[in-house]
Formats: structure tokens, sequence, C-alpha cells
């Protein structure tokens, strides 16, 4: 396996939010609703390329933000963080699957199609989350 | 896909589920003293090379998987967009589904810019994607292609590295087409001789690479017209049998024959109009 550049890559793309990445909130692994795991599955990814894969937008945003900031300044990465946050704002309920058209518009992809779009769609998914789960969570009640 | 995450919604694009898992069998099995299955060798001849007025673009027809021929003729020029084809070589399933999705990408371009895409769009697409992807789309392919600047022809190797060259090769052929290329090519060639070229280059790739045969694939693309010549040539013409040597009906004497009758009768026979508004 290729580890090399793996240090680097968690430290600059992987929000770590404290030792333990299972802990929930009293701090201690969740159990009951994360299921079982072990920090070393969850620190070193199975392939090379999952990390930047499951990052890729994230640095490619970050990316294009400080070229803009370099050539407008401040103001333009702002505003546009700004209008990605609103347009993130319109979706369905956290167990439906929204289109997101408003925020690809924003980043230009809703004219192109990429494996995210034919391979494993989520829109297609076979199984569901369970409902109030899933918008508790997001209400930030869990 | 087994299991959903019970708080966060699902993304798309490729599952690396399976990794942890097969990593687990493989040290498991090779505990045992057995191997698992290993990825096949491949093989190919693909080239390409400008000449006059357009590019002439080849390919074998052979698929190979490790030591066995897994398509005598398979089609190895993929379209890209009216005005530019792309050989693949490397793995067939990957080079089949790049090329796809780039032409899909560069369709949905031209519709929102009301042209035709040029080569280097289809070019700088292909780079990123497979760079992206860091080597694991195995596709290493010839793009070609006549554009409002004139004909172009890019290599593209499976890590997202292009060259821009009058006269390219890929596959494991390469070595053979190209030794031919580096005799005979000369700049602003006739079509004809472009095509001989092209054959030839593609004919020392099918008779000294083991991975590369059957027939030859050509592309020629001028300016407004694609003719895609498919065969072209058959390198290894099958022979013919100089005999038949089937037996004749009546080789074998019948010694006797008996008809056993059933006896059926019809009981009820009814006539339906079918369906056809």
């Amino acid at each position: 396996m290729n580890t090399r550049g793996l240090r680097s890559q968690l430290k600059d793309s992987v929000p770590v939010t404290g030792l333990c990445p299972q802990a929930g909130a009293y701090g201690v692994p969740d159990t009951l609703r994360k299921g079982f795991s072990s920090v070393k599955n969850e620190l070193v990814p199975s392939h090379p390329l999952e990390m930047s894969e499951k990052n890729f937008q994230l640095n490619q945003d970050k990316m294009n933000f400080s070229t803009l900031r370099n050539i407008q300044g401040l103001h333009a990465p702002l505003k546009l963080q700004m209008e990605y946050r609103a347009a993130k704002q319109i979706q369905r309920l956290p167990f439906l699957q929204s289109s997101n058209i408003a925020l690809d518009t924003l980043r230009g992809s809703d004219d192109s199609i990429g494996f995210e779009d034919i391979l494993n769609d989520p829109a297609q998914s076979e199984v569901m989350g369970e409902p109030h789960i899933m918008v508790e969570y997001r209400m930030g009640l869990l | 896909m087994a299991t959903l995450s019970v708080c966060q919604p699902q993304f798309g694009g490729f599952s690396f589920d399976y990794c942890k898992r097969n990593a687990v069998f493989e040290a498991e099995v090779t505990k045992l003293g057995c191997s698992v299955p290993g990825a096949r060798k491949t093989g190919t001849t693909i080239c390409g090379v400008v000449y006059k007025d357009g590019v002439v673009l080849g390919a074998d027809t052979r698929a190979t998987e490790g030591m066995v021929v897994a398509d005598k003729n398979c089609s190895k020029i993929h379209y890209i967009s009216p005005n530019m084809y792309c050989c693949g070589a490397g793995t067939a399933a990957d080079t089949e589904m790049t090329t796809q999705i780039i032409s899909s990408n560069l369709e949905l371009h031209s519709l929102s810019t009301g042209r035709l895409p040029r080569v280097a769009t289809a070019n700088r697409m292909l780079k990123q994607m497979l760079f992206r992807y860091q080597g694991y789309i195995g596709a290493a392919l010839v793009l070609g292609g006549v554009d409002c600047l004139g004909p172009h022809l890019y290599s593209i190797y499976p890590h997202g590295s292009t060259d821009k060259l009058p006269y390219v090769t890929m596959g494991s052929g390469s070595l053979a087409a190209m030794a031919v290329f580096e005799d005979r090519y000369q700049p602003d060639m006739e079509e004809e001789d472009a095509k001989r070229l092209v054959r030839d280059a593609i004919a020392a790739g099918i008779f000294n690479d083991l991975g590369s045969g059957s027939n030859i694939d050509l592309c020629v693309i001028t300016k407004g017209n694609v003719d895609y010549l498919r065969p072209h040539d058959e390198a290894n013409k099958k022979g013919v049998r100089a005999g038949s040597y089937r037996y004749k009906h009546g080789t074998t004497g019948v010694l006797n024959k008996t008809v056993t009758s059933l006896p059926l009768e019809v009981v009820e026979e009814t006539v339906q109009t079918m369906d056809t508004s």
C-alpha cells in the first residue's frame, strides 16, 4: 500500500475533532449509534485514493478560494463562501436526496458529468437512513 | 453499500468498501500458503500520425487477458466528438468509461458554447481526470482530432502526463510501431502515404508483440469529415480448408425405422384479434 505523503494528507484535510473520532456527545465512543470501530481503522485509509477522493471537493473549493483571494482580494472568496452557504441550505429533509442544483450552478459543476454522477448514485440508493435520527442529527439534537 | 451510516448522507463516486475486506482476505489466504488472483496482463498497439490535412489513428483488435485472447475483433478507437477520436490501451473498461465520460462532457460543453470542441480541451479534461485518480484508472490514450486550429495529436499516460507530437504510439506494441514511424515518417505526408505508414506500424506491433494481433482498424479525421475504417486490413487471414471432411448423408446405413403416431384430438380452436393500436 502506498502510504507516502499520507501524513500530510491527514494533517491538511481531515478535520480531527479529538483523540477518538468515534466519540459521541459524552466524549466516549458511541457504540450504539456508530457501531464497533478501531481508531486504526478510522485513520489508515484502505486504498491510497480514499483520502484524496473523500476530500476532493473540499480541497478543490479551498484551492479556488485561495486563487480567488490572490487575484481579487479577500472580498471575493468571502462573498462566494456566503453564497455557497446559502445555496447549501436549500435542501430536502436530511434523509431525502437533494439535487443541490443551486450549489452545482455556483460551482460550475452543473454542466459536467463525473464518476460521482454515474457510480454509486445516492439518488438510486436501495437503503434509506432512519428519518427521525437523521433529522435530529441535522438539528443538533443528537 | 450494504450498510448506511445512520446520521450522514451518502455521496456518489468510487466506493472503497471492499478494499479493507480484500486486504484481510489476502492476509488470511497468504497465511494458508495460497495466493489471491491478481490483475491480468493486457496488450495493445495503438498509434496516430499527423499528415498534411488531418490525423490518422490506428489500432489492432486483440483484447488480451493474461495468456488468453479474450476478443479477436474488439474496437479500440473510441468516439469522443464529431471531430475527435481516441485510441485506448490498458484496462479495457477504464479506457471505455474514460472516453465515454469525456465524450459526454465535451458534448455538454459544445452545447453550452455552440461550437465544435477543441482537441486541447479534450486533452486537458482527460489529463485532469486521470491525474485525479493517480494512475489507478489504467487508461493510456492516443487522442487525435481536427479543430479550428488544424490537426492535433496527443498521447495521454495513465498518470495524467501528456505529449503533443506529430506521431505517437502507445501500448505494449508501441516500440515496434514507433520503430516504423521513426524510419518512415515525413512531415506533410499525403493521405494514402499516412494510411500506409499507420497500417505498417500497427502490423509491426501485431507481428512482433504477442499482446497485439488480429485486424488493423484505422480512423482518418480531416476537417469536417471522419472515415472510420473497421477493419482496414486483416493482417492474419485465416486459411481455408482444401477439402470437405464431412461424412456424406447415408454413410451409416439405417437398419430399421419405426414411426409411432401420437393420437391427439383438437377439441377447441379460437381466433382472437391482436390489439395493434
